[in-house]
């Protein structure tokens, strides 16, 4: 039997939202599944040689906060900074792997990681800023895989 | 205490780390070889039956003690 095969969109650039992404694939690869992670628009962050993605409250009221701080608060300068570290340095005392972590167990495991090529050239990103080992392509290139797809995620 | 061939301690590693971790350890081992592994993510009793299922290896053992889980992962 051949193996079974995710494809997932990634399309969110921020700290909490690059997770669901390489948790997934890396767990779908040591199932067995061969997968594919496209990303597009702001999911490209996923794709940067140095990740440097922030949490924010700010439009997220289902977002745990240490202390109840009023929206205006949570907008001020250097906030998003210190939530982000606050959420890293909890994550880190829950045993939760960092995002390089699991970015380098998906690349281990053989995930193929894709560039949206539209989006790429629409923020005029440079190839330099991404990693070496990824592929280019456009929708067409992700229907080529997701078609013959066993689960088909939008994140 | 059953046999075992290799140990690995996933304590304090939450999901989906103790999974990745052991499907390493299985990747290095040969077929019928036992894996024993210590976790303390309670998720992972379910996660390591499910993985079981899915990946064709035989989960011998799932117990937990102490606040500590402790699983027998035989490799196919």
């Amino acid at each position: 039997m051949a193996d079974k095969k995710l494809a997932i969109i990634a399309t969110k650039g921020s700290f909490d939202w690059a997770y669901p992404p390489f948790i997934l694939a890396s767990t779908a690869a040591a199932l067995g599944y061969e997968v594919q992670i496209f990303c597009t628009f702001y999911g490209l962050q996923l794709l940067r040689k140095k990740m440097d993605m922030k949490v924010t409250s700010i439009g997220n009221p289902g977002m745990p906060m240490p202390m109840p701080m009023p929206v205006m608060m949570q907008a001020l300068p250097g906030m998003q900074s210190m939530m982000t570290m606050m959420m890293k340095q909890k994550m880190k005392s829950k045993g939760v792997a960092s995002l390089e972590e699991l970015r380098e167990l998906c690349i281990e495991a053989e995930v193929k990681l894709i560039a949206c090529q539209m989006t790429v050239d629409l923020f005029e990103f440079s190839t330099s800023d991404f990693l070496d080992d990824i592929e280019y392509g456009g929708a067409a290139t992700f229907f080529e895989f997701a078609g013959e797809s066993d689960i088909c995620l939008f994140i | 205490m059953a046999n075992f061939d290799q140990e690995l301690d996933a304590s304090g590693l939450n999901c989906p780390l103790p999974i990745l971790r052991a499907k390493k350890a299985l990747n290095g081992m040969g077929a019928g070889e036992v894996l024993h592994i210590i976790a303390t993510d309670p998720g992972a009793v379910k996660d390591f039956e499910a993985f079981a299922k899915q990946t064709g290896n035989t989960l011998t053992d799932s117990r937990e003690d102490g606040g500590k889980f402790y699983f027998l992962m035989k490799k196919n």
